[in-house]
């Protein structure tokens, strides 16, 4: 909209903002000074009864997530075997960002993470993805019903600051997934420390995330550049999985590494929420110093790793 | 309060002006249009005018009205031309404009309809436009286009004429037992088209909000732009399911060719406009209107549930009908031979 500037536009933030005090329809200042009965009170809004379904504002729908919670159960408890570590990091209530390493052609942390969190601490995770995934059909309804939302700032600020959720973003995003399984746990840039903004806006902790067990799941041995770029994809992968189940069952089937997730000390910010902008050099270095905090849990977590499928 | 009330021979224009008439501080409504109201107006004058209000000026002068509500941007592709889309939401509203803003206009206050069209609809929106956000993508519409135009003539009025309180409000997709919104006449059809595989979040506002919130900017001090929306979203087969409508998927690749067929058939015309909603729905922040003192009277599902119920009436018993009786109408309001209260 070219015409959010003029005369009294609406601030960016309302939400700080005291109550407008509720006007009754015919309002003596308005209608010319005579005291006239206020008009009946428009009925209070109320769903109750009248919603079919459960979908949230983000798609989300917790039946659906509960369908999907049962089914991939036993690929959490059986096939990757997940362990966590400090788990008492993550709050119980009030909003958080959960940020995580990202590996794995199709990344197999993102639903361990949710389901994990969702099973032990029973709170939803949102968990913020590419918005390519919209594109899709069956798969873009399935993923937003089942706790996927488009990775765009205003809705982590909304999740975390008016909704107090946990949001699980992954900074690295394609770049992370899309490495080399000789590359694996070496993270990639945190994007432009927009996750830290976010977080220092919404005025809630980070909650560092160290996954291994992610990479093996589905290691890419080879990445086809240019067939990605005919078909507009971030890249086209040839992964171990499909020399092992096939080059078809091989593309979406993970390999039975075993997960350990160790969830780092919070990271609090000290900055106003709600501003506008946020010092560059503070955000950039917070968000060196979290990559930095998983980089080095990483590394001693695989020190302790003797065997990738038994941990 | 003197108004002066454009598009009044459409359903919003008819319905405001009747609940303007009444209000006590207001002593005059004028409307223009090309056509008839569609409602029975009680001393509303109706003035025959063509839809780019050349001789708007002259009303303005004439009337000195203070406030003009300007209904009359069309927000619906299928039911103009887009040649007429842009000379009316375009041309016309810079000619109201200009009117508006002339040496020595009385006006003090102008208020327009919009649409939250005008954030488009994209698979990387936020799920939650603020007023101050911008649309992801360029305008790939006409009727998007000429509604971001006529926005932006609007911005650039509302900052060279500072003592006017300029408030457009953008509406969500408006559903009610008597609007023809493109989504509204889907819901009407024995079966309902869809999108194969895709399930787009919407949100609706009711018609009788859209008349109260034109009203509460009229009559209030808002000035500013403000999403005008029922409170939450609903996915489109929820949407459907409350309405009792089976839903039909079209293809999801080559959408548009598939649509044709329908509007050929004359059974529904679904523009790209619609279509890209369909896909990836749109949602629009509704805090900024209720902190100015808005009460809905509607929550989306509010609105989808109170369509539903009107349109089990109306296939039961049809709708009744009015025709405006210029001769009639003339007579009740200058007749020497009628007694009007307080004279």
């Amino acid at each position: 909209m070219g015409s959010g500037g003029f005369t009294g536009a609406v601030s960016p933030e309302p939400i700080d903002r005291p109550l407008a005090p509720s006007v009754a329809w015919t309002d003596p200042a308005v209608s010319g000074g005579e005291l006239v009965p206020v008009r009946r009170q428009p009925p209070v809004p109320d769903d109750d009864g009248l919603r079919r379904g459960d979908v949230d504002g983000w798609g989300r729908s917790e039946r659906m997530r509960a369908v999907a919670r049962r089914l991939y159960d036993p690929i959490y408890r059986r096939w990757f075997r997940a362990e966590w570590e400090g788990l008492e990091h993550i709050p119980a209530e009030g909003g958080a960002l959960l940020v995580g390493n990202h590996g794995g052609a199709i990344p197999s942390d993102a639903p361990v993470v949710m389901h994990g969190i969702e099973t032990e601490l029973g709170r939803p995770v949102y968990g913020m993805a590419d918005n390519l995934f919209r594109l899709v059909p069956v798969v873009g309804t399935l993923w937003s019903r089942t706790g996927g939302v488009p990775a765009h700032p205003d809705n982590a600020y909304r999740l975390l600051h008016d909704e107090q959720q946990l949001a699980l973003v992954f900074p690295e995003g394609t770049k992370g997934t899309g490495k080399l399984a000789r590359d694996r746990y070496q993270l990639r840039r945190f994007g432009r420390g927009g996750f830290v903004e976010i977080a220092m806006r919404a005025g809630v902790p980070i909650v560092p995330l160290a996954v291994i067990g992610n990479e093996e799941a589905m290691p890419i041995v080879y990445k086809a550049s240019r067939l990605a770029r005919l078909i507009n994809v971030p890249y086209f992968p040839v992964t171990a999985n499909q020399f092992v189940f096939g080059p078809l069952l091989g593309l979406v089937m993970p390999l039975p590494s075993k997960f350990r997730i160790r969830v780092l000390p919070p990271v609090y910010f000290d900055a106003a929420p709600n501003q506008e902008r946020y010092n560059r050099s503070q955000v950039m270095d917070q968000a060196e110093r979290i990559r930095t905090h998983i980089q080095e849990a990483l590394y001693e977590m695989l020190r302790n790793r003797r065997s990738v499928w038994f941990g | 309060m003197r108004i002066l009330v454009t598009g009044l021979g459409s359903f919003w224009g008819s319905k405001v002006a009747q609940r303007l008439e009444s209000e006590p501080g207001v002593e005059l409504v004028v409307g223009v249009d090309t056509q008839e109201p569609v409602v029975p107006l009680e001393h509303t004058e109706y003035v025959r005018a063509d839809s780019s209000f050349s001789i708007l000026e002259r009303i303005v002068r004439a009337t000195k009205v203070d406030t003009i509500l300007h209904t009359h941007l069309i927000v619906d592709s299928t039911k103009d031309s887009e040649r007429a889309l842009h000379e009316i939401n375009v041309i016309g509203t810079m000619n109201l404009l200009a009117a508006a803003g002339a040496a020595g206009s009385t006006i003090r206050k102008v208020v327009l309809k919009s649409a939250t069209l005008e954030y488009g609809s994209s698979y990387d929106d936020p799920y939650f436009f603020r007023e101050t956000m911008h649309r992801s993508h360029g305008p790939k519409t006409r009727v998007e286009r000429s509604l971001l135009e006529a926005a932006s003539v609007v911005g650039d009025f509302a900052e060279d004429n500072p003592h006017v309180t300029v408030t457009k409000l953008d509406f969500a997709n408006v559903l009610g037992d008597h609007v023809s919104s493109p989504l509204a006449r889907m819901l009407r059809l024995p079966v309902v088209p869809e999108v194969f595989g895709f399930d787009p979040r919407l949100q609706f506002v009711h018609e009788d909000d859209v008349i109260g919130a034109l009203a509460f900017a009229t009559l209030r001090d808002v000035p500013g732009v403000f999403n005008v929306a029922g409170d939450g979203t609903m996915p489109w087969s929820e949407v459907c399911a409350i309405v009792g409508k089976r839903r039909v998927p079209m293809p999801p690749v080559l959408t548009s060719l598939a649509a044709e067929p329908l509007r050929l058939l004359r059974l529904v015309e679904l523009p790209p406009e619609v279509l890209a909603l369909l896909r990836y729905g749109r949602g629009v922040d509704t805090t900024a209107f209720a902190q100015a003192g808005y009460q809905y009277g509607y929550t989306t599902a509010g609105t989808v549930d109170a369509f539903a119920r009107g349109l089990r009436l109306q296939t039961t018993v049809g709708q009744p009908e009015y025709r405006y009786e210029r001769d009639v109408e003339n007579f009740f309001r200058h007749s020497p031979a009628v007694v009007r209260d307080g004279e």
